[in-house]
Parts: C-alpha cells; sequence; structure tokens
C-alpha cells in the first residue's frame, strides 16, 4: 500500500529482551526497532510472545535482560505511568474498557493526564474546572466524530456490541494523543466490513496525526495491506524482520506456520 | 520513657521471668487459636469451592449451636440432638442455595458477599426469634478438668477441642484431595460455567459445600458454646476469623489452622504481657492490625494462591 | 406525556453536561427543595424530627461519603463508623478547646481530622484489594472505637466515658446543644446535605470521578492510561473520610446530642454500607434513598409488629433483623443495582408512557 509520510527516526528500540515467567520463557533476546510513523505488524503462531512483548514496551512486564530506548531515553524496564506520561497508549486483546462507564467518560478518561485541576476546584466546578471539562470534552468529541460513534455516546459500554467495544478502546487511545500506539488484535472477532472499517482507522491515524503504530494481528491480508514492517516472532524468538513480502517469502516463517517440528 | 519501657522491654523480661506461666498463655492462646481455626475452616471451605466470601459463617455456628441447645432443652439425648440439629443444617443449606446462589449466580463477588452479611442478620434473627436471645449453657458431656503436664497447669477441654479439630481438618483434606466430589469442589471454586459446561452439577455441590461447613460450624458452634456459653457474641467470632483467613490465605485449609493459631497465641500473649501499659482489652483490635501488617507485605497470607493478574 | 424530553435540545456541551438536563428533573428537585426547606419545618412534629427526619439526613450524607469510596471508586470499607467517630471526637475537641471557634471551621475541622485518619488506613489500598481491604478497614473500626474508649483525652475525662454537645448558633439560631430547636437542627443538616451532593456531583462528573470509576473497574487498565491507583485510591478514601467525618459530627451535635463510643461501632458501618448497597452503589441519589429506606423501614416494621400485631417489643427486634436480612438478599437478587437503578427504570417507564414502547 502507498503511503505518503516520511518514515522518520527510530522511536523505540528494544535490544536483547528476555522475558521469562517461572519456568515459561516468554521472550528470548529479542531486538528490533520501531522508526516514527510507521507502521509495523508483529505476528506469529499463539503463544509466540507477542502480547507480552507490547507487556513489556508499556511498562506492564518488566523483563530480566535487555534494554528499551523511547524517544531516546534507554532504561531496562518502563513502568505503565512513565509509559503513558511519554506518550505510549494501546488497546488490549480483550477490550479492556471500562465497563460501568459510557462511551464518552470511557473516551475522556484518556484525557486525564492532560486535566491538571485539582480536587478543589472541581468541587466547585464552576470556574477553571468548567472550562478545562468543556475544552477537552471538544477534543473527545472530534475523536468520537474520527471514529463514527456519535449515536452511543452515553450507552454503558458494557451493553455495546464487540466490535463498537473495539472502536471505542480505539478511541480511548487516541485521547491519549500518544506518538506510540499498540494495538493487540484489533480486528480479533470482527466480520469483513467491521474489519475493513478499523482498517480504515488505522490508516487514517496513522496519516491524520503521525502516529506510529505496532499492532498485533492474525489476518495476513490485513498485514499485507497496512504495514510498513513486519517483525515475526516464534516461542519468543524473533524469526524475520523485514518488508511484508521479505517476510512472506521467509523460508523460517513458512516453516514456523506450517508447524515444522523445532529441535 | 517509662512507657516506651513498658511496651519495648519490660514485657520481654516478664516473659523470662516466668517461663512456665508463659507456656500456660501459649497453651491458652493455641487453644483460643483452635477455636478460631474451627470458624476459619468454614469460610475456607466455602470460597474454596464457591468463590463466596460468606460473612454468616459466624453466625451458622451460632444459630447451630443454638439449634443444638434448644432440641437438647426438648429432652433428646445428646447424640440424637447432634444428629438432628445436622439436619437441620442440611435442610439450611439447601434453602441457601435455592433461594440465595442460585439467583445470584453470575453475579460479582462483592454481591455475593453482601448477600451472606444479609444471610448473617436473617439467621440471627431467625435463631433468636425460634429459641430466645439469653445466654444458655451447653453441656455435651466434655470433661473440663485440670490438671498437670510438665509443671503447667491446663484444662482437658483444650486438649479435646484441639483433637477433635484435628481430627476434622484431616478428614476434610482426605475429603478434598482424594475424592471424586472433592475434585469437583476445586473445579467449581475456580470457574463456575466451566464446572457446568463439563457436567459438574453446581446445585449438588453447594449443597454439599454448605452442609459440610454447616458441620463445621456446629462443631464450631459447640465448642465456643461449651466454654463460654451461646450467645451473640459468638457470631462476632466470625469478625475474629477474618484476620485469620489473611494470614493463612484465603484457599488455604492448612493456612486456616495455621492463621487460627498464630492469631490465638499473638492475642493471648500481646493481652498478657503488652496489655496493661495500653490500658488493655487490646484483643479487640490487635489481630487486625498484625492481619493489616501481614497484607502489606504478603498479601496472599501464608499459604494463599498469588494471584497473578493477566491482561 | 409528562416526562418526554422530545423538544429539549442541547446545543452546547455545556447544557449537555448540565446536572439535570431535564427540564422535568430541574423542576422535581427544586420543588421537592422547597417543600423540604419551606413547607416541612412548619408541619413536621418533634417525633418526626428527632426519629425520621434528622437521622435520615445525617445517615443520608453517611452514606453518601461511603458511597464516594465503595461505590465509586470501588475500595471496599467496613471502618465507616471508625472515621464518623473521628469526625465527632475531633468535633468535641475543638468546640471544647476554642470555645470561641466558629461552627463551620469546627465541621471543616473534624471532616479534616478524619479524612487525615482516613489517609493512613487507606494507605493499604495500594496493595490490597477486595475483601483484604475490608478487613484492613476493620482494622481501622476496631482501633479507632477502642483509642476513643481508653484515651480519656478524647473525652475530657468524663466519669461516664460520653461526649456532651456544647451550644453553638450560626447566623442567630441556636443549632447545637440542648437548647437548639429540632426545627433548627434539621434545617442545618438538609443544608449540609444539599451542599454535598452538588460537591460529590461535581466531583463525579469530572476528571476525579472518571478515575475513582476507572479504578473501580479496572485498575490495570487505568494505570495504563496514565491514572496513578495509589493517588486515586488515597484521594477517595480521603475525600470520603471527609464527608464520613462531617457526618459522625452532625450524629453526635445534631442528632443525638450526648454520645459514647457505643454509637460509632461496627452495627454503624454495616448499617451505612446496607443504605449503600440497597440505595444503589454509585449513586448520589441511592445513598438519599437508600439511608431512607434503612430509617423507615425499622419503624414502619415496628409499628406493624408491635402496633398492629401486638408482638412484644423484644420479639419484634428479632423479626427486624430477619426482614432486613431476607430485604437484602431480595433486593441483590432482583436488582443489584439498588433503588436508584429501579428509579431510573421507572423514569425511563415516565418517559414512554402512557404508550407501552
Amino acid at each position: 500500500m502507498e503511503h505518503r509520510r516520511i518514515i522518520g527516526e527510530t522511536l523505540l528500540k528494544i535490544e536483547n529482551v528476555s522475558l521469562g515467567f517461572g519456568g515459561v520463557q516468554a521472550l528470548s533476546e529479542v531486538s528490533f526497532e520501531i522508526r516514527e510513523k510507521e507502521i509495523l505488524a508483529i505476528i506469529g503462531p499463539n503463544g509466540a510472545g507477542k502480547t507480552s512483548m507490547l507487556n513489556v514496551i508499556n511498562g506492564f512486564y518488566h523483563p530480566q535482560q535487555g534494554a528499551i530506548t523511547f524517544k531516546g531515553e534507554v532504561r531496562r524496564a518502563m513502568r505503565p505511568h512513565q509509559a503513558a506520561v511519554q506518550g505510549i497508549a494501546r488497546t488490549f486483546q480483550n477490550v479492556a474498557l471500562f465497563k460501568g462507564m459510557s462511551t464518552l467518560d470511557n473516551i475522556m478518561s484518556g484525557r486525564n493526564l492532560k486535566m491538571r485541576r485539582n480536587a478543589l476546584w472541581q468541587a466547585i466546578h464552576f470556574g477553571p474546572a468548567r472550562r478545562e471539562e468543556l475544552e477537552h470534552r471538544e477534543a473527545v468529541e472530534r475523536i468520537i466524530d474520527f471514529l463514527e460513534i456519535q449515536a452511543i455516546r452515553r450507552i454503558p459500554v458494557g451493553r455495546l456490541p464487540y466490535g463498537l467495544q473495539k472502536r471505542v478502546e480505539l478511541g480511548r487511545a487516541l485521547a491519549m494523543e500518544p506518538e506510540l500506539l499498540l494495538l493487540d488484535e484489533p480486528m480479533a472477532g470482527m466480520n469483513v466490513e467491521e474489519k475493513e472499517d478499523m482498517s480504515r482507522f488505522v490508516i487514517d491515524v496513522n496519516e491524520q496525526f503521525g502516529t506510529t503504530m505496532a499492532l498485533i494481528e492474525h489476518d495476513m491480508g490485513v498485514v499485507m495491506d497496512l504495514s510498513d514492517r513486519v517483525i515475526v516472532l516464534d516461542y519468543g524468538r524473533k524469526l524475520a524482520d523485514g518488508t511484508p513480502d521479505e517476510v512472506r517469502a521467509n523460508q523460517d516463517v513458512i516453516d514456523a506456520y506450517l508447524g515444522v517440528p523445532h529441535d | 520513657m517509662d512507657f516506651l519501657y513498658s511496651i519495648t522491654i519490660a514485657p520481654f523480661l516478664d516473659i523470662g521471668s516466668d517461663l512456665i506461666f508463659f507456656a500456660e498463655v501459649l497453651i491458652g492462646g493455641l487453644s483460643a487459636g483452635v477455636m478460631y481455626s474451627l470458624v476459619a475452616l468454614g469460610f475456607v471451605l466455602i470460597y474454596k469451592a464457591s468463590g463466596v466470601f460468606n460473612f454468616a459463617q459466624g453466625v451458622l455456628a451460632l444459630f447451630a449451636a443454638l439449634t443444638l441447645v434448644g432440641i437438647m432443652e426438648w429432652g433428646v439425648p445428646i447424640p440424637l440432638a447432634m444428629a438432628l440439629t445436622m439436619v437441620v443444617m442440611i435442610a439450611l443449606a439447601f434453602a441457601v442455595e435455592r433461594l440465595m446462589l442460585r439467583p445470584l449466580v453470575n453475579q460479582e463477588q462483592i454481591i455475593l458477599f453482601m448477600a451472606t452479611i444479609g444471610l448473617a442478620y436473617f439467621l440471627e434473627g431467625l435463631g433468636d426469634t425460634l429459641w430466645g436471645s439469653n445466654v444458655k449453657k451447653l453441656d455435651v458431656g466434655i470433661p473440663d478438668v485440670p490438671f498437670e503436664a510438665g509443671g503447667m497447669l491446663l484444662q482437658t477441654f483444650e486438649l479435646f477441642a484441639a483433637a477433635t479439630a484435628g481430627v476434622l481438618v484431616a478428614a476434610l483434606a482426605v475429603f478434598f484431595h482424594y475424592t471424586r466430589i472433592g475434585r469437583a469442589l476445586r473445579a467449581v471454586a475456580d470457574d463456575h460455567q466451566a464446572a457446568l459446561s463439563v457436567g459438574i452439577p453446581l446445585k449438588t455441590i453447594w449443597v454439599i459445600v454448605w452442609s459440610t461447613a454447616g458441620l463445621v460450624a456446629l462443631v464450631a458452634g459447640i465448642m465456643w458454646g461449651a466454654k463460654s456459653g451461646v450467645q451473640f457474641s459468638l457470631s462476632l467470632i466470625a469478625l475474629k476469623a477474618l484476620p485469620v483467613l489473611i494470614l493463612g490465605g484465603f484457599t488455604s485449609v492448612p493456612g486456616a489452622i495455621l492463621g487460627g493459631l498464630i492469631i490465638g497465641v499473638g492475642e493471648k500473649v500481646g493481652e498478657v504481657y503488652w496489655g496493661p501499659p495500653l490500658g488493655g482489652a487490646i484483643e479487640n483490635w490487635f489481630a487486625y492490625v498484625v492481619a493489616l501488617v501481614f497484607l502489606v507485605f504478603r498479601p496472599q497470607g501464608l499459604f494463599g494462591e498469588k494471584i497473578i493478574e493477566r491482561v | 406525556m409528562l416526562y418526554r424530553d422530545t423538544g429539549q435540545f442541547k446545543t452546547s456541551y455545556a447544557s449537555d453536561q448540565a446536572v439535570f438536563p431535564i427540564l422535568q428533573d430541574r423542576i422535581g428537585v427544586i420543588a421537592v427543595l422547597l417543600f423540604a426547606f419551606l413547607v416541612v419545618p412548619l408541619i413536621a412534629d418533634d417525633y418526626w424530627f428527632q426519629a425520621v427526619l434528622i437521622p435520615f439526613l445525617v445517615y443520608a450524607l453517611a452514606a453518601l461519603g461511603l458511597n464516594i469510596l465503595t461505590g465509586y471508586a470501588g475500595q471496599v470499607s467496613l471502618g465507616t463508623g471508625g472515621f464518623m467517630a473521628v469526625g465527632a471526637y475531633s468535633a468535641y475537641k475543638m468546640m471544647t478547646a476554642f470555645p470561641d471557634l466558629h461552627i463551620v471551621f469546627v465541621f471543616i475541622s473534624a471532616g479534616l481530622f478524619a479524612a487525615a485518619v482516613g489517609l493512613v488506613f487507606g494507605l493499604p489500598s495500594l496493595r490490597i484489594k477486595g475483601f483484604y481491604l475490608a478487613v484492613a478497614t476493620l482494622a481501622a473500626q476496631f482501633f479507632l472505637i477502642w483509642l476513643f474508649n481508653r484515651v480519656g483525652w478524647f473525652y475530657n475525662y468524663n466519669p461516664s466515658g460520653t461526649i456532651d454537645a456544647p451550644t453553638r448558633e450560626f447566623l442567630g439560631f441556636l443549632i447545637t446543644g440542648n437548647q437548639a430547636t429540632p426545627a433548627a437542627r434539621y434545617l442545618t443538616a438538609l443544608a449540609m446535605l444539599v451542599v454535598f451532593c452538588l460537591i460529590t456531583k461535581n466531583l463525579v462528573r469530572g476528571r476525579i470521578g472518571r478515575s475513582w470509576m476507572a479504578i473501580r473497574d479496572m485498575d490495570i487498565a487505568a494505570e495504563i492510561i496514565g491514572i496513578r491507583p495509589l493517588s486515586t485510591k488515597l484521594t477517595a478514601f480521603a475525600i470520603s473520610s471527609f464527608v464520613c467525618g462531617i457526618a459522625g459530627a452532625e450524629l453526635f451535635l445534631l442528632h443525638l446530642g450526648s454520645v459514647e463510643t457505643l454509637a460509632f461501632d461496627i452495627n454503624l458501618s454495616f448499617l451505612v454500607l446496607f443504605m449503600v448497597i440497597i440505595g444503589g452503589l454509585g449513586s448520589i441519589l441511592g445513598s438519599i434513598l437508600g439511608a431512607a429506606f434503612m430509617v423507615l423501614m425499622p419503624i414502619l416494621l415496628t409499628n406493624l409488629f408491635v402496633g398492629v400485631l401486638g408482638m412484644q417489643a423484644v420479639t419484634a427486634k428479632h423479626l427486624e433483623f430477619m426482614v432486613l436480612g431476607a430485604l437484602i438478599i431480595l433486593f441483590l437478587v432482583v436488582e443489584p443495582n439498588g433503588l436508584a437503578r429501579l428509579w431510573q427504570i421507572l423514569k425511563e417507564k415516565l418517559r414512554l408512557w402512557p404508550f407501552p414502547y
């Protein structure tokens, strides 16, 4: 797919990251880079460590070994709050929305980092807190327009169908105005139309807002169409790293997917 | 300065100066601890098998004891009275399953917890209505004579209580690990829906679990009642069982025992040696503070399962 | 036809975010407030003030406080009685140590002391969740009650162990102490409830409210958006305890006039918790409805059992326990979201009435 953006310098660098839980080695010495404004796809068979990789990037898991460099700063492990402040947002495989709140409130919660008025101002409401609330409401409404979810603003997200929930979750991540957006199987469980919509959103976000994106995806068609580069993980190791076409032709990758026995 | 001395150095000197007395206090604490363990055991059973935190466990003990006394007052011989009480407890288990657990089957834990609080109030009112609320004496023939051992003064009652608890725990451990029903119970504790889908009869399991908890409650009720009379304060023991569970872990039978003993000993020793300088009656909160401190450093308790959160 | 909101379009975000966006709601609330402030003091008698209205207002405030912590922020607390006690006893100490202190500052300081204590006992909440946290709050409950019992300084070494409300006035009216009229105390409690409902509503519909609910619903996801769990939980504890502290001071100064620690024991914690459950977790209206229910219900039951059916008071009390317990279970089965949700459903039906759909 033709992309008109200019892909920039390295935004995120993962070096020799290893992660284990008890006896299970989720990641083994994985290294790769994500460059500004690109769309990177992470693929691999189930259990390959893809979600663990995302969890390491946004600080949920701390690797035993390796280094993460984000926007030039090197650290062994991220912390979730740090990741958020620095501009990393993500969606989850199993939709981690706040089920007790409406669509609007969920997306507004994504603006939390940008709102600064303390409890006292908020208790009074009239004045600075109200202005801030309205200002951010406008920003959120722009996202709601972008994602075409105006009709479900007030509905508690627990009552929404799965496809719409995923869209709301994307909205919440976008509300953070992230530099790096991590998407964990954004198309899972969707039909053809929904996938087309979501793909359109992914491209639009990348082109309009210049957001760098890393997505885990199983649908090869989507991967080939959307991504600039692809990384393949298998049993916690990186198998391949290159353009979609390069990866598609890679024999190791083919073996992994067809199930050739490993040593 | 005096005060500081009296709570840091003095208690240890006191302990050292009369080790025999200290041993007696320890034993007293252990026997109180056994009582706590019995109640905590009921909690663990229900929590393990149905994920429900049964706040009404203490009241169950009270209710069982009240029913036993009531039946005995009709002149029924003790063994038969116990059996009849057990029948009542099983009937209660059926009722609880049908009227409370089944309608609330997929609600969150907090809702079920609050429902058990409601159950506690209901049972307390029911017990009082049926049998009256004045203190009753419970005498099931447990020998309670003092005897000497190794220079210490002990009561046979305490030995009996400890032995009973031991037998009960052993029986339950065997039940859980070596029988088909025990395995089913553990499956249900893990995931209701999954258990249903492999054909485990949820309703039957719950009746069994609550009946077993009822049995444990009856034993606990008898022990407590024989020692200090059957009265309302028995239900407050349930509240005491909470720190025990925290120490031991909510899902562990050995944890409930160990936790009970630790709390029992801690309370007694604390009251005797640290109580006077602090004004006495620290038993009221001592267990909770200990549990609190424990929670901060080891949230899952001594033997509980570590909760790994997955996203 | 009454409740239609057709034609009421919102043309700005500001009007969309108003507290009562539907006109009929606004009218209804204003009518209720006018009635409560102007009409009730004229028609209610001492019994109604003493036994129903004032306790209702005081408990409603306590339920509001607990709802902030448990309903909105999802932190289970069984220590409400303890925090209310802190409010009452600090109010007493402030009033006796600084007799010239204005009553408004007395209440505020009571709240602040309670908030500080709440903060301390809320610290474990970062590591501990769910029932475990409930047990930690029990530690607070038992320890605080023991403290106020044992340390004579708190009750000025009064041999009976009770504390008595000193007389204070506000805008020329006596509102505390045994000379204050029931009507004056009622209006004070009412005014304070309205103020705190407003404040809570403002907090809940803004950033803080959303962070509380985020932590309640899924604290892992909340952390990843950048919400800090510890400070959010601590804020909830502090604000909730502040409100409960003031409610405790009200219980002492406006309702009972003379209290000892027994008034703040574990039963009070349970009572307020029931109000919050039955009324509806995470709902301001729910706190009020729950308080009304728990105040009125025992009175209704006593009147029924003793007055109509002629039972003895003792038996009636036992039956009340049974009915209460059964009602709690019933509520949880039928509508876990409480009276507030039932009210919402009623309003939705009203919107359609007289049409079926």
